[in-house]
């Protein structure tokens, strides 16, 4: 079934900032394999000029759709899950995240089209902290495989 | 924050040598825990046959981390990472067996921009297929 395009042009907020810990870096680094100390110890991360430890670049995928999912949920835009697999996604960074940092998301469904027998939606996500400081975006192209069909 | 590669020392087309990533189910079911995406088709056989795939998949973050794993480890600060983005052009399939799959990723200094800025692009294989493709990192050189 199409993807109803009423849904383009929304935007959903995070209902609650999400608190980045360094527990959770590390942790998230340690499942993507990587054991770089300037995501596991604080020492070795101000030593390398950070605040606090840093983030993988792909860490925004953790809290960066979380207020999308009620409406990626919601019966009226259409969007079976079992079929969807992730077309693209692409993280602009301002400066990097750092466990403290208290972040809240935007998102907007910017775009839903048709490629072949295939729906396409892409979800843009401003990352900001709770004082306004944009601290990246992410875009983020999902695929309803057969949706078009 | 500094990377370690120096932009006067890097030049358009450099190569960055190749590096392999394993991956089997085990990493993906400790992915799916700390990135919160637990939709079952990178875990559960049966539900990913089931819905059309060949196999358990690799998460596209996964294969996409492994990426920035490699262009942070060859800038030397995760933090050097300006802009990455990448497309999912195929899929990684991961047998349940203790081999599982390899993603192998090279790099290519595609890009020498003002500010001390180079772009990076990526070429990542599982077997004969390419499972990125338009994956390029913006990088803060010093």
């Amino acid at each position: 079934m199409a993807l109803n395009r009423d849904f383009v042009g929304r935007t959903y907020a995070s209902s609650a900032p999400y608190e980045v810990s360094r527990v959770k870096i590390s942790e998230f680094a340690t499942a993507i394999g990587d054991s770089n100390p300037i995501y596991h110890d604080r020492q070795a991360a101000v030593a390398a000029g950070h605040p606090d430890v840093v983030a993988p670049p792909t860490f925004p995928i953790v809290f960066s759709l979380l207020g999308t999912g009620d409406a990626l949920a919601d019966p009226e835009l259409g969007l079976d899950f079992s079929m969807v697999v992730h077309g693209e996604q692409r993280f602009e960074y301002e400066r990097p995240i750092h466990a403290g940092d208290e972040l809240v998301c935007a998102s907007t469904i910017a775009e839903i089209r048709s490629v072949g027998r295939n729906e396409f939606l892409t979800l843009r996500s401003d990352v900001s902290t709770t004082s306004g400081e944009l601290v990246c975006r992410t875009y983020n192209v999902i695929v309803e495989r057969g949706g078009a069909a | 924050m500094a990377a370690t590669v120096k932009y006067d020392e890097v030049e358009a087309g450099q190569q960055i040598p190749a590096v392999e990533y394993r991956v089997r189910r085990v990493d993906l079911v400790r992915y799916a825990g700390a990135s919160g995406d637990f939709n079952p088709i990178h875990w559960n056989e049966r539900y990913a046959k089931a819905v059309g795939l060949p196999d358990v998949i690799a998460h596209g973050m996964y294969t996409m981390a492994q990426g920035g794993r490699f262009v942070t480890d060859w800038a030397g600060d995760p933090g050097a990472v300006v802009e990455y983005g990448v497309r999912f052009s195929s899929m990684v399939v991961v047998p349940d067996d203790d081999n599982g799959a390899t993603i192998t990723i090279s790099g290519i200094v595609e890009e020498k921009r003002e500010d001390k800025r180079v772009v990076v692009a990526l070429t990542a294989k599982s077997g004969d297929s390419r499972v990125l493709s338009k994956a390029r990192a913006v990088v803060q050189l010093s």
